[in-house]
Order: C-alpha cells, then sequence, then structure tokens
C-alpha cells in the first residue's frame, strides 16, 4: 500500500480516514482527557500493553495519534511520539537512550536551545556533550568515547546552513554502535529524508515549517525502525528488563520498535511533555498543505537569495545555493529541491547599520521564530544564540552582523521591494551616523 | 527464552510470563520474513489470561539460529520439536500465511495433541510469483518494498502493536530488513516464499486434522486473498471462518478483532 501513495497523497490521508461515528472527513479533535474501558479486564490489558488504545491524553490521543502516524508515514518511519515542543522531542530522545554517565556526540551547528540543552542542562544531570564541525568527519570518530550513546546534528545546520552528510555521520555513528539522531526541523521531509540516507531517529520542532503558520509549538520523535539496540550492547535501557513497566524487555516486545515503546511508556508517562490534541490537531492542518508550502518556501527564497547576492550592502548570504558555501556541493547532492528557506546574511557596516535595517523592514516581521507563512527576521547574536560566545559563534558560523531570515510566502516582489527599502535606510544610516528611522 | 531445538539455539516469546506447566499453552507462527513480534498483542494477551503461550522466531529468523526452514514439513518438524523439547502435550495451534501452512502441516502430524487450529491469512496452493521469487534473492529490497504495498489495507490503521502512532507499513517493513539481515549465511526471505510456493501437502494434511479449525481471513487481502482459503475451509471437518475487512497483516490491522476472534475460539 505505501509505495502506491505519493507523498501529498499522505500529507493529507495518512493515519486518518473518515470518522466512523459520525462521518466527519477532517480530522476530529478529540479533547478529552481520557477514554472510558470497556470492562475491567480490558482496562488491565490497555494498561499492560496487551491490547493497544487510548487511557490518558498524556500518554496517547486519537488527534494525537493521527498525528504521528501522518509524520511517520512522510518520514518513512515506523511510528512518532508527538511532544510539548521540539526540545521536548529532543529530551525526550535523549533520556530515552541514557541517563547520567551517556555522551553525546553533537554537531556545533545547531539551533541555540538545543545548544543549551546539551551543553549546559544535560550536563547539570550527569550528560556530557562534545561538540563537533558538522563537516569535520574524523572529529565526529575521535570524539566516541566508550560512554557514548548517541550523535546528533541538523540536517541543514541552523543558521548557517552547514549541510550534514548524514550517510557519513551515520556510518561512524554504527560504526561506534550508536544512533544517529537528526534534526529535520529546517528541511521536513519534503525537502530530505533522512532515513533513507542513515539516519536512525529523527526530531522536529513541528512549531516551525510542518504546522506553517506561526500559531503553535510543539515537537515530533519520529523512528525509523533501523537501529539494532540488541547488537549495539549499549542500550540495557531497551534490551533489558525494566522495573518501571513489570520488568518488560522493550526489545523483545517489539524487535525494531523498542524505542518508541520506551519513550511512550517512561518519557510521556514520566516526564509528561505530551502534545495538546489542539496543538496536533493545527500541527495536521498545517502538514495538508506542507508540499504546496515547501515549494512555494523554495523558490521565494531563490529570489531573496539571488537578490541579496548582488547587493553592495550585503556582504555574504549563507546558502548553499551560493557556489561558495561550504555545502553547496553536498547539498546539491542531498537536498535536490533545495535547502530551506532560512539562512543568513552578513550586512555591511556597523551594528547600528543592523539595528536600522531591522527596524525598517515592513513585511518582514522581527522575532523569534522560523518557518512561518510569514517572513521573519532576526540577529541571531543578540537573540536566539545569545549565550554562545564568540569561538562557539563562529564555531556555528554565525558573524556579529549576521542577520537570518526565514523566507515566506508572500509575493516574492514584495519580500524583494521591502529588503530594498530596509537595506537603502542601513546605508543612510551608516551616512549620517543615525539609525534612518529617526530622520525620516 | 532461548532453548535447544533440534541442536540449534530457538528464541521462544512467552508474552512476559514464565512458561507454567499446569496451564494449557497456544503456540503462535509466524510467516516468511517476520519474527514473533507480529504475535506482540495478541499474545501478550493470552500469557496474562491463563495461558502458556510459546512464539518462537523460526529457525534462522532474528533471534533463532540455524538455517532457515527449506519447506513447510521442515517447518512443522520444528514446531514438533520444540513441543516435545518442552514435553508439551497438548497444544493450540495458531498461524499466519506461510506459519498458518505450518501450523495445518504440524497438526496433522500432532493429530490429538492439537486441541485448537486457528490460521490466518492463509491460502492453498500458495503459489508465490516468479518476479517475487527472483526478486527475494538478486532484489530483496525491492521484494519487501512490493510485499509492504500488497500486505495492508489502508494507510488510516488503528492503534496497534506500538500502540497509537504506529505507522503499519514502515513497521512492516522494517521488521523484515531486521530479519534478513539478522541471518547473513541464508536467506530466509526466498527459503520462506520458496516454501509456501512449493508445498503440496496440505489437501492430505487438512483430512489428518479432527479439531475444529478457524480461518481469519481479511476481505482486502492482496497476499492470500479469501477465496484461495475455499478449498481447506471446503475440506475441513470443523470449520469456522471469521471475515474481517482489512488486508493480509491482520494481527496488526485488526488487532482486537483478531484476538476476539481467537478468545472465542478457544474459550
Amino acid at each position: 500500500m505505501e509505495s502506491l501513495v505519493g507523498f501529498d497523497t499522505l500529507a493529507l490521508h495518512a493515519g486518518a480516514s473518515p470518522d466512523s461515528a459520525t462521518g466527519a472527513r477532517a480530522v476530529p479533535l478529540y479533547l478529552s482527557t481520557s477514554f472510558v474501558f470497556e470492562s475491567s479486564d480490558h482496562a488491565a490489558a490497555l494498561f499492560n500493553l496487551e491490547r493497544a488504545g487510548h487511557v490518558y491524553s498524556r500518554i496517547s490521543n486519537p488527534t494525537n495519534a493521527v498525528l504521528e502516524q501522518r509524520i511517520a508515514a512522510l518520514e518513512g518511519g515506523i511510528g512518532a511520539i508527538a511532544t510539548a515542543s521540539g526540545q521536548a522531542a529532543l529530551h525526550l530522545a535523549v533520556t530515552t537512550l541514557m541517563g547520567a554517565g551517556g555522551h553525546i556526540v553533537a554537531s556545533t551547528a545547531l539551533y541555540g536551545g538545543s545548544h543549551n540543552l546539551l551543553d549546559y542542562t544535560l550536563r547539570r544531570f550527569g550528560i556530557e556533550t562534545s561538540f563537533v564541525a558538522p563537516h569535520d568527519h574524523a572529529a565526529w570518530r575521535e570524539a566516541v568515547r566508550p560512554n557514548t550513546r548517541l550523535f546528533f546534528g541538523e540536517t541543514v545546520g541552523n543558521p548557517g546552513l552547514d549541510v550534514l552528510d548524514i550517510s557519513a555521520i551515520s556510518a561512524i555513528a554504527h560504526d561506534a554502535g550508536v544512533p544517529l539522531l537528526v534534526d529535520s526541523t529546517m528541511t521536513t521531509p519534503w525537502l530530505i529524508k533522512p532515513f533513507e540516507l542513515g539516519a536512525d531517529l529523527i526530531v522536529h520542532s513541528a512549531t516551525k515549517f510542518l504546522s506553517g503558520h506561526g500559531t503553535v509549538v510543539g515537537g515530533l520523535l519520529v523512528d525509523g525502525g533501523s537501529f539494532d539496540w540488541e547488537r549495539s550492547g549499549k542500550f540495557g535501557e531497551l534490551t533489558e528488563a525494566y522495573p518501571g513497566f513489570h520488568g518488560m524487555v522493550f526489545s523483545e516486545e517489539n524487535t525494531v520498535g523498542a524505542f518508541l515503546l520506551r519513550a511512550r511508556r517512561e518519557g510521556l508517562r514520566d516526564f509528561g511533555a505530551c502534545m495538546s490534541p489542539h496543538t496536533a490537531w493545527l500541527i495536521l492542518q498545517g502538514i495538508e498543505t506542507l508540499p504546496l508550502r515547501m515549494a512555494r518556501h523554495v523558490s521565494n527564497s531563490q529570489v531573496i537569495v539571488d537578490f541579496l547576492a548582488t547587493h553592495p550592502m550585503v556582504e555574504r548570504v549563507g546558502h548553499p545555493s551560493q557556489p561558495d558555501h561550504r555545502s553547496h556541493e553536498l547539498a546539491q547532492r542531498l537536498l535536490p529541491r533545495g535547502t530551506s528557506s532560512v539562512f543568513s546574511f552578513d550586512l555591511r557596516g556597523t551594528r547600528e547599520q543592523g539595528k536600522a535595517f531591522v527596524e525598517n523592514l515592513q513585511i518582514f516581521s522581527h522575532l523569534a521564530n522560523v518557518g512561518d507563512c510569514r517572513s521573519l527576521v532576526i540577529h541571531p547574536a543578540s537573540t536566539t544564540h545569545f549565550r554562545m560566545d564568540d569561538a562557539a559563534l563562529h564555531a556555528a558560523g554565525i558573524g556579529p552582523g549576521s542577520i537570518r531570515l526565514s523566507i515566506g510566502l508572500e509575493d516574492p516582489d514584495d519580500l524583494v521591494q521591502d529588503l530594498k527599502r530596509a537595506l537603502k535606510a542601513a546605508q543612510r544610516a551608516g551616512a549620517s551616523g543615525v539609525p534612518a528611522g529617526a530622520s525620516s | 527464552m532461548i532453548i535447544t531445538v533440534q541442536g540449534a539455539p530457538l528464541y521462544v516469546y512467552t508474552g512476559g510470563r514464565a512458561f507454567d506447566a499446569a496451564k494449557p499453552t497456544m503456540l503462535f507462527i509466524h510467516g516468511v520474513l517476520n519474527d514473533h513480534s507480529v504475535w506482540g498483542l495478541q499474545s501478550r494477551y493470552f500469557a496474562h489470561h491463563g495461558w502458556n503461550v510459546l512464539v518462537p522466531d523460526l529457525p534462522g529468523h532474528n533471534r533463532s539460529a540455524g538455517a532457515p526452514p527449506d519447506s513447510v514439513e521442515a517447518a512443522a518438524q520444528s514446531v514438533i520439536a520444540l513441543l516435545d523439547t518442552m514435553q508439551i502435550e497438548r497444544i493450540v495451534l495458531i498461524g499466519h500465511s506461510f506459519g498458518s501452512l505450518i501450523a495445518l502441516e504440524a497438526a496433522s502430524r500432532l493429530l490429538d495433541r492439537v486441541d485448537r487450529l486457528a490460521l490466518l491469512g492463509t491460502a492453498y496452493p500458495m503459489r508465490v510469483s516468479e518476479t517475487l521469487l527472483e526478486a527475494s534473492v538478486k532484489a530483496p529490497e525491492e521484494a519487501i518494498r512490493l510485499v509492504t504495498r500488497f500486505s495492508y489495507s489502508g494507510i488510516a490503521a488503528p492503534p496497534s502493536a506500538l500502540g497509537p502512532g504506529t505507522w503499519l507499513p514502515g513497521l512492516g517493513r522494517a521488521l523484515m530488513r531486521r530479519v534478513l539481515a539478522s541471518n547473513p549465511d541464508h536467506n530466509p526471505f526466498h527459503a520462506g516464499f520458496l516454501a509456501c510456493d512449493r508445498y503440496q501437502g496440505a489437501d492430505h494434511a487438512i483430512a489428518q486434522v479432527h479439531c475444529p479449525i478457524l480461518f481469519i481471513l481479511g476481505d482486502a487481502d492482496q497476499m492470500t486473498p479469501p477465496k484461495g482459503a475455499k478449498a481447506l475451509i471446503d475440506q475441513a471437518r470443523s470449520a469456522r471462518v471469521l471475515r474481517l475487512p482489512v488486508g493480509h497483516q491482520l494481527m496488526s490491522e485488526a488487532p482486537d478483532q483478531v484476538l476476539e476472534g481467537l478468545c472465542l475460539f478457544v474459550k
């Protein structure tokens, strides 16, 4: 069945059929905390994983389950878990695989929030992370320790757009007996299918392109079912009896689904960072048009990249479509449809001119988000990545004058005009020494 | 648990409960390139409702060592050897697809030792196309894609093996890949298909079976369409038929209906 159905059809239909009780065609929103048991025996069977069904919406919910099936279908995975945010999805992945004493090897080119979680917060709980440049394959290999349990990187690193060579890095991870987890928030399965390249787990901040409208916060954790936890021998959490669930050995219960079983039965149960069904419903609305939106995001981005690349006020455009970008060749190979509509560029001039640029944009909104249908702008060094020192910023491909854009779905000519206006204001600010807005 | 059967380690899932000689026993048999986990929900239920369950990975599949059986008869003999090793006298046999032929053949040899026989997604003859037979050797990933394509009836399954949020075609494909990778010395994919295709003993076997037989068939099954089971149903001494509106992977596409059908059958 699966290969009879194309991506666009899955985006609309996977996990959902007309509601058998009412005939509702759209996915119903099940705003119910709990679900009635048919009998005491039915209740006990649900709790003990003898039957599959819904008990309590922290663990599962029918609306969330549609979203989980849909993203798993689009990614080519075996299943998924919806979480309260992308950060919650990352946290769920890590804590399912390791406790204190665990070690992660991660790319330096990460979303600032992920960097914080790995470098500061998880370290406080005894989980250490070594950061390596995403393109430095030798560094990934050399960073492996006996207690390493996970490799982690972004498909296209935030915000410098370093493309992760998933095939190469997953091979290194597998040699070390650990899985590769990738954050595919920026790319979505429309641009790249990480499982087909060797990744084992995927996280999304569904807040971004998947929902696409800047209305919700949510995350998704998807399992490709490819990693052999028993063969690795490093994951007693999945291959040995778990006292917290009646001595269950997750890898025996399900040969390829042990990770998802434990993540849901322990991680959602105990940490509780579940997704609201209303959020799931809104993300489903977004995914229904994902193919159409991503195509427009990508084509609009190319118009903006081409415009900025030739503008005299722009020193550099950090987009893999540019021949001088470090990941240009890799992007051509792994991301033939495009590499995302979130990218940064360096403005010539002073910090004051950068400020003038941002403040004189009218269509672009100055805020901390990406992947909205509306175009967005932010200054990473002072916002999303402000906790990183200069060296870490440099390693992540961020300069003090870098401006990050998230290109939306507006008419591309209007976006170009908006940028032209703001660049002119920045130019004037440089000439007058005062912010452009103050002189007009 | 791992026990030695016919000189090789055989993995047997017991539903999270230790074997208890005082309880009646069910034995579940999986199909081509599958393993015990396709029976996860149903077997775990029975294990916690008064039964011993034995759910082996067939020889040469996943955790079980050795060569995969090259015929239905050889597979049936390995099942009988398991029962003999564990000194189990009476049994309920349940098989899916290739496993249904194995269960039928084993029942014909075990005779009065079998109390009930349940055959899911079954057909006889169980012909496998030349294309699929060849692909299982020369292009197994393509063969897995074809089997996945024909094994599921829809893209909106109810909560299943991993609970809510399971994408069944992906789960089935990942399991087949894993089982194939588990045996670098033999090809359980080709061996299973060949065994199904060449089996000619079902007419004789079903004539030997005196116990009640339950057929659970999927109306949307493209691998073993229900009409393929008609000859067996007609020949069975005591047959019940449960038709479900799903495809070949009945246990995952309709886990509750399969369980309820089995519960009624063994009550």
